[in-house]
């Protein structure tokens, strides 16, 4: 139905040549930007009322103490419902560690959280289909539960700011929404969150139109293909300043995986946007000495960068 | 009655410390706004995702922010 909606508009209304560059891009634009709205708004809210009931303080109740291994596990999958927001990464570090959670599965947490998310999640349904939307949370939760459990092995605690394990916190009562407070949060986080991404979507969809028209097919091939063995470790380097940008990163990319791109190197990209960040390693610096910071960082590329070659070999 | 916003500093802080000026002020009561940002205090109230709402020292919500409308009532 929405693709005879772009039809309309762009082959009748504007008249445009179906077989026209400009009109091939247009339709793509159109097509493409109207069902990404509907997923996100329709989702967005649905998850946000998932997530009402899993607060950060219950999360930390439910992972204190825990062992390794079962404690990762179930950290990745919390960090899915949990909602988290970078600018809340010191206190929620903090109150994990400060209420008995190991370091390894707060690492599992932490990774996770940021990287498989909803908005990650909706785009490549969206644009790469259920297949691939499946391979990216299931290995996505593979990385953070791995890479918690290797920084668990590494008994870094000592790594940690001191002034962390000394801090006093509060037991943090939070009171439990009614349906209705869960709607109306639901419709303000709803809200929000597409205020917030809207340009990027629009942005990235019209990038990713115009290379779908313009770019000429297997133009990547050469240095995004399967063949270059450098493709994904450059994906992840360049994956990391352009964080929050999941929503305008992901219609570039599958454009780009259409003229060439290598799978393995596409979901490693996206990975290394979502989960590696300048702005977050700043912000946990508060809490992290340089040399966990620097091991957190290069244990997630590191698990990245396998990911991409796994994929590369076996897709 | 004292009213506290507890946060590090982001954008959605600041919406709520702004939000929670407007609310005092149409509802014209006597109220101590304070915007925390240190993070030893924030932990005090057990918060861990900001932005955070305390009244006399009780946390009313935490991780999101309000309209001045919700506010009101809430005061």
């Amino acid at each position: 139905m929405l693709k005879q909606l772009a039809d309309y508009i762009v082959f009748t209304l504007l008249s445009l040549q179906p077989a026209s560059r400009s009109g091939e891009a247009l339709n793509f634009f159109i097509y493409d930007t109207v069902k990404i709205f509907l997923l996100l708004t329709i989702i967005i809210f649905v998850v946000a009322i998932l997530r009402t009931s899993f607060p950060p303080e219950r999360t930390k109740r439910l992972l204190s103490h825990k062992r390794e291994y079962v404690g990762n596990v179930l950290a990745a999958l919390l960090g899915i419902v949990t909602p988290f927001c970078s600018c809340s990464a010191v206190p929620l570090f903090i109150g994990f560690v400060e209420s008995g959670v190991p370091l390894g599965v707060t690492f599992s947490f932490l990774i996770s959280s940021p990287m498989v998310n909803e908005v990650a999640l909706i785009m490549l349904w969206g644009l790469f289909g259920w297949k691939i939307a499946l391979i990216y949370i299931s290995t996505g939760l593979l990385v953070a539960i791995v890479a918690g459990i290797v920084i668990g092995k590494l008994k870094m605690e000592r790594y940690v700011q001191d002034y962390v394990w000394e801090m006093q916190v509060g037991s943090g009562e939070i009171k439990v929404l009614n349906f209705r407070e869960k709607l109306g949060y639901a419709r303000e986080y709803t809200l929000d969150l597409l205020k917030k991404i809207w340009p990027y979507v629009v942005v990235g969809v019209g990038l990713g139109a115009f290379i779908h028209g313009y770019v000429p097919a297997d133009f990547l091939a050469k240095w995004a293909g399967r063949d270059n063995p450098f493709a994904v470790p450059v994906a992840v380097a360049l994956g990391v300043p352009l964080y929050s940008n999941a929503a305008g990163v992901i219609p570039i990319v599958h454009a780009l995986m259409e003229k060439g791109m290598a799978m393995g190197t596409v979901l490693a990209f996206m990975m290394a946007v979502t989960a590696l960040s300048l702005p977050e390693a700043i912000i946990l610096k508060n809490v992290l000495k340089p040399r966990l910071l620097v091991t957190f960082f290069g244990i997630v590329a590191t698990a990245i960068v396998i990911v991409g070659y796994l994929f590369n070999a076996i897709l | 009655m004292k009213i506290e916003i507890l946060g590090t500093g982001c954008a959605k802080c600041k919406n709520l410390y702004e939000a929670v000026q407007m609310a005092v002020k149409e509802k014209g009561i006597d109220a101590e706004v304070v915007k925390v940002e240190e993070i030893p205090k924030i932990m005090k109230y057990g918060v861990m995702s900001t932005p955070a709402l305390v009244i006399n020292g009780k946390v009313i919500f935490s991780g999101r922010t309000a309209t001045a409308a919700e506010i009101q009532r809430l005061l």
